[in-house]
């Protein structure tokens, strides 16, 4: 069995130093890489059985299923890679359903040519993620593509988690005058892919803040706090986040601009590419809306966990008149309306 | 990056802000001419600050919005061409054509790539020898520094599969352009700061004295804007057609002559067409003589496409300051950053999008 020590993969390179074809064919080959690789590395009994799905027993009650898929370039960025985004991904989609993520299926799309090492490193970093975030992986499935019909790996999880919250965890559940917690600095995430991506000239140290915050959100439960809505901050970051939930809530948001925390080299990356670390994307950052009174329990709670140590109140749920809106006070005093960027932020030219 | 917190600073907006209150006795209409300042100005919601009797018109120096739609044509005909690889700058992709943009052409499988600096591009080719790399060339004056290094590198390392397609526009022709239109309203002008680092502020003069107008080189941060305002307010107050430099930590009266020489080298003045605005007299950049070899639109041989625009666009009216976005019918409506109708609403500087995306809060009243 692999533990953490054993960095090499154990395909020898003489046999197949890259995925072939046939690595997706269902024969041999395929056989090779779930006995080789992905049995032991996830280490699951369930695995184990080789039977077409996993079998188990759930505790009755409500259930949350959530899906999520990767094709993040490139594959390793600081602070993570794509194994371990697969894994947070869904972990923390199923924790922000106010449920406890248990098991996952991951399904891989490997592009032909793809070292072998490459894959090993990516499913021994899908193990550490699923340890930390204590999720169980499966179940799985793996095609080859020909060699350029894909970027080396695209990976899909999808997983399944017990409800532990005893009220609904949803932007219908938000009062007027609950505060908004968000769980750390904003912006990391996208700024280290971006720079780690090829063409892109500046050197930069930031970390992508990928990262399972379901531990974090049990914790919130554990404590009795009566969390009404929560969300991770992906794609589209903090602001879409904050609009999104005025749209659906029907309720309108302040949020003040001081009160975001923004790391320095963050801003400056984001000034030099003319982005707004208010709508770049997060891994391991969540927004909590909680009643003003479990305000500061909240915070202390999260700040328990390294996903949550700059854990601070943001904002307020306002009381709604006219059209629900997400607005920002900005630290100069003024307002700005936030509203969902089309497509991509794009950098701009001047 | 300390300019962050020092120009950014609350109290010295706001201790401006309440300057410029107590300077002005009249109202006044005061265009920012770039649309980096558009953008922070619709940002960090400064005519929240500013008295009600001043009115800012948003310029037309967002070189995504004035680029033509023949040329924008242009470059997706010869992005489809085989074996051509066009890079552009990020927002350029979005700009609607007549029938589709770079990204749809990117979709249909030509080979569109955002780069961050002509040099980029120029590497590209470097590494790509069997194919065509186009730079499409957009910009003001202060990208043609960094697009004629591009030219002059290509034909020192003598690159024969690089070309750019230039549609460089300059800042004063268009002011001037602005200032004969008989619609114009605007008194006061807050000249683009990085457009003046490169050429200086000596081309204004003949402008703020022609005009009788007031012309202040200003920086893009809180502060800055806010710094050029005050003085241009102060300025019109005192009836002097004066050029001022807000902006002088980054911008030397003469401006930067290295850049300049590099310019002079590589391209020659020449006539332009803006979108919004037509065609104005010697107000932009062709490839010189020398340097004809770089030029795509010699190396492609492109038909000239007839182009569309939607009708109902007030674009030039915007770009020209005579109208706000809010005035225009299609605003928020059929117009929208995720199906615009012109180039304003495209470029997070166009004065649309950035009153869309920025626009102010509607106090509940």
């Amino acid at each position: 069995m692999p533990t953490k020590k054993q960095l090499t993969c154990p395909i020898p390179q003489s046999d197949y130093p890259k995925i072939t074809l046939a690595h997706g064919g269902g024969g041999l080959l395929s056989n090779e890489l779930v006995d080789k690789i992905f049995a032991p590395v996830f280490n699951d009994p369930l695995l184990y059985e080789r039977h077409d799905g996993a079998r188990t027993n759930v505790k009755t009650g409500e259930i949350a299923f959530s899906t999520d898929s990767h094709v993040v370039k490139p594959l390793f960025f600081p602070g993570g890679d794509i194994g371990k985004l697969a894994v947070c991904g869904t972990v923390n989609d199923i924790a922000m359903c106010g449920a406890k993520p248990e098991f996952l299926s991951v399904g891989f799309i490997l592009e032909e040519g793809l070292p072998m090492e490459t894959l090993w490193q990516v499913v021994l970093s899908m193990k550490e993620a699923a340890k930390s975030a204590g999720v169980r992986i499966v179940t799985g499935d793996t095609k080859v593509v020909e060699h350029g019909k894909g970027d080396g790996i695209y990976i899909n999880t999808s997983g399944i988690g017990q409800i532990i919250s005893p009220t609904p965890i949803s932007p219908a559940s938000i009062q007027t005058g609950d505060a908004i917690i968000l769980s750390g600095d904003i912006g990391r995430h996208g700024v280290a892919v971006m720079a780690a991506r090829e063409g892109l000239q500046f050197e930069s140290h930031i970390q992508s803040d990928c990262a399972p915050l379901n531990r974090m959100i049990e914790a919130l439960f554990d404590e009795n706090i009566e969390v009404r809505c929560l969300r991770d901050l992906t794609r589209g970051g903090l602001a879409t986040a904050l609009v999104e939930i005025a749209s659906s809530s029907k309720q309108s948001i302040e949020v003040l601009e001081t009160t975001i925390p923004v790391k320095p080299e963050v801003e400056s990356a984001c000034e030099l590419l003319g982005l707004d670390p208010l709508f770049v994307a997060n891994e391991g950052r969540c927004i909590a809306i909680v009643p003003e009174k479990a305000y500061d329990l909240t915070i202390n709670t999260m700040k328990r966990f390294a996903c949550g140590r700059g854990a601070c109140r943001i904002g307020v749920i306002e009381k709604t008149s006219g059209s629900p809106q997400a607005t920002l006070r900005t630290a100069i005093g003024t307002h700005r309306l936030l509203s969902l960027f089309s497509g991509e932020q794009l950098p701009r030219i001047c | 990056m300390k300019h962050l917190s020092e120009y950014r600073n609350p109290d010295r907006v706001r201790k401006i802000a309440q300057a410029i209150a107590e300077t002005v006795t009249r109202p006044w209409t005061i265009m920012e001419i770039c649309g980096g300042q558009t953008h922070n100005i619709a940002r960090f919601g400064l005519e929240e600050l500013l008295p009600k009797s001043i009115s800012l018109a948003h310029g037309p120096g967002c070189p995504v919005c004035v680029t033509p739609v023949s040329l924008i044509d242009k470059s997706i005909a010869i992005a489809r061409q085989p074996d051509v690889i066009l890079c552009s700058f990020g927002d350029m992709l979005r700009v609607p054509g007549s029938r589709q943009d770079l990204f749809a052409a990117r979709a249909d499988g030509a080979d569109v790539r955002i780069v961050y600096s002509p040099l980029d591009a120029l590497a590209l080719a470097k590494r790509n020898p069997d194919k065509q790399v186009v730079f499409f060339a957009v910009g003001f004056e202060t990208t043609a520094p960094a697009n004629a290094m591009a030219v002059f590198q290509a034909a020192e390392k003598r690159v024969s599969n690089f070309s750019i397609l230039v549609s460089h526009v300059l800042v004063p022709p268009a002011i001037h352009a602005l200032l004969s239109d008989p619609e114009n309203r605007v008194q006061g002008f807050l000249a683009a700061g990085h457009v003046c680092a490169i050429t200086g502020e000596s081309e204004y003069w003949p402008i703020a004295k022609k005009y009788g107008i007031p012309i202040v080189v200003t920086g893009f941060e809180p502060v800055d804007i806010m710094l050029g305002l005050q003085r241009c307010i102060t300025l019109l107050e005192e009836g002097r057609a004066v050029v001022e430099n807000q902006y002088a930590r980054i911008v030397p009266p003469d401006g930067n002559a290295p850049a300049l020489r590099l310019i002079r080298e590589i391209f020659e003045v020449s006539d332009r067409e803006w979108r919004g605005l037509g065609t104005i007299p010697q107000s932009g950049f062709t490839l010189r003589k020398s340097y004809q070899e770089f030029d795509a639109t010699r190396r492609f041989s492109i038909p000239d496409i007839p182009s569309r625009e939607s009708p109902d666009c007030i674009a030039g009216k915007v770009l020209r300051g005579i109208s706000t976005p809010m005035q225009c019918p299609l605003f928020e409506t059929k117009c929208t950053p995720t199906r615009p109708q012109g180039a304003p609403m495209v470029s997070s500087e166009g004065a649309c999008a950035a009153y869309y995306r920025y626009r102010r809060v509607q106090t509940a009243s």
